[in-house]
């Protein structure tokens, strides 16, 4: 990927840092997400990508360092700055996290309430409902509550309902963990088909060295708490540092 | 090591808690009041907690009208004041047994369910989704509930009074044949506004500590499936401690107010 200076930054972290207690997650992690690009992030389970990313949509504080999307410090913005530049953001939960309450079309439904008129948005919440469904091929399970869902068409739904505010970037935790392969393989596909309709920019969070390998443009290995190696696929498993060999070869 | 610090730091968790959950009731006074309003899901829950708690108040209530006055006979005929039994179920029922009974059985069904509820979003992220689709969790989860409880509870209160006071009734009429018109009669005749306003009033305060105890746990709810049972359990000991601390202040308020 071209990273020289014409390309334009979506998303950057600068020297963020968290803490547990005594146990600092993230020490001075740095981050730049370009226009269109798939950057992928990887480390260890419990290595702090889960923490980053949810840093990042302000679900957590950090503890320090600067979190700038689109020109704008999410630290720093009041509440309501802050919902409307989620807007500009779809997020992917690791588990799903459709509301089990609701219907598949609810839960699409479910972020526009609020955000459609401020979005100019022409279309008509079913025809926005029926696109995004239409994009990851479960129009026929609109109607169906989360719970008759398989755990593929779960993923599927939760990567319709965040794209439905037509977001400029997209963050994925940890994409395919608890899919089977095949599954597992759709949904990269499905990332693939919707970067490439939307141009959207995508940060996605995994520790699925397969996934990484077929979607990335860029990889950053998250380990002790800061970005330890950052390459494309290929430059890191060339690397012959000890810590990147070893996760490359799992 | 001595107990103490033990008991020192349970204490500690406990005013810590206390502080908490005041900080969340005072976020819910702030938030009820300032729009946007989630009237559909208000009205959701209402139906959630109002309507599908008829049955389980309304045979509460009917049983409890019942026992009451099966038990209470015998010692009234004792003194031959059976005459009394329509004012003494009445004014018992209304000022405090059933506002107390109704308030408890529904910080089991309402309370508990709000905070499984809460507390299973909670653990699979999907407040955290809620909150990252640009709305307000707090406002459509927290909000809603608590309004809902507070605005239910009298009600649900109200029809538990009145058919315990049909168990009574009906009791009076097979054992004592006293018709159903004498007895409402005397019951009518026996209560006044300073029995019905006190009760109701506290109904509100039961309402909200229900709500408020249930989702406050359910929103707080640790990581796990643990976590949720633990939240509904906790919200369901808590909240019951509650109301009888609230019924205790009700009461002495009351009394300044009306002269109990």
């Amino acid at each position: 990927m071209n990273t020289s200076v014409d390309i334009k930054t979506v998303l950057e972290l600068k020297d963020l840092k968290k803490s547990f207690g005594d146990n600092h997650v993230l020490k001075g992690f740095n981050l730049k997400l370009y226009e269109g690009e798939n950057l992928v992030v990887m480390g260890k389970s419990g290595s702090g990508k889960s923490v980053m990313i949810k840093c990042l949509v302000g679900l957590m504080q950090a503890d320090g360092g600067s979190i700038q999307i689109k020109d704008q410090n999410i630290v720093e913005i009041g509440q309501k700055e802050l919902d409307l530049l989620r807007t500009e953001i779809g997020f992917l939960f690791q588990g799903s996290a459709l509301y089990d309450s609701m219907t598949v079309r609810e839960n699409l439904e479910f972020p526009l309430r609020r955000h459609k008129e401020k979005l100019n948005m022409q279309e008509s919440t079913e025809e926005l409902v029926i696109e995004a469904l239409e994009n990851v091929g479960l129009v026929d399970a609109i109607d169906l509550m989360p719970a008759e869902l398989s755990g593929g068409m779960k993923r599927r739904v939760a990567l319709a309902r965040a794209l439905i505010l037509k977001p400029k970037i997209i963050l994925y935790d940890e994409p395919t963990t608890g899919l089977d392969p095949i599954t597992a393989k759709e949904i990269i596909q499905l990332m693939r088909s919707i970067q490439k309709k939307y141009g959207t920019s995508s940060l996605i969070i995994t520790h699925d060295v397969d996934c990484a390998r077929v979607i990335s443009n860029r990889i950053i290995l998250l380990i002790d708490g800061i970005n330890y190696a950052e390459g494309t696929y290929a430059e890191l498993v060339a690397n012959e540092d000890p810590k990147v060999k070893a996760f490359f070869k799992q | 090591m001595t107990t103490t610090p033990v008991f020192i730091d349970k204490l500690k968790a406990f005013f810590i808690e206390i502080g908490d959950m005041s900080y969340f009731s005072g976020r819910y006074l702030r938030e009820v009041f300032t729009p946007p309003f989630e009237f559909k899901e208000l009205l959701r829950q209402c139906y959630n907690m109002g309507n599908r708690s008829l049955l389980l108040v309304g045979v509460t209530g009917f049983i409890l009208g019942l026992v009451f006055t099966l038990q209470s006979r015998p010692t009234l005929m004792e003194f031959g004041a059976e005459s009394w039994m329509p004012s003494m179920v009445s004014i018992s029922i209304v000022r405090e047994i059933g506002p107390v009974i109704t308030a408890l059985i529904c910080a089991g069904r309402i309370g508990s369910g709000i905070g499984a509820e809460l507390g299973s979003m909670r653990v699979t992220e999907q407040i955290d989704a809620m909150e990252v689709s640009g709305t307000n969790p707090f406002k459509y989860l927290v909000v809603t509930r608590i309004t809902a409880a507070t605005l239910m509870l009298p009600l649900l209160v109200i029809f538990g009074d009145a058919i315990a006071m049909v168990g009574s009734a009906l009791v009076e009429n097979l054992k004592g044949g006293v018709s159903f018109q004498l007895y409402f009669n005397k019951v009518f005749d026996a209560l006044a506004f300073s029995d019905v306003i006190p009760a109701t009033v506290k109904s509100f305060f039961f309402g909200y500590a229900i709500g408020l105890v249930g989702c406050y746990k359910g929103y707080h709810c640790k990581k796990g499936t643990v976590g949720v049972g633990e939240a509904s359990n906790s919200a369901v000991v808590f909240t019951s401690m509650l109301l009888f601390v609230i019924d205790f202040i009700a009461v002495f308020v009351s009394d300044i107010f009306f002269e109990i």
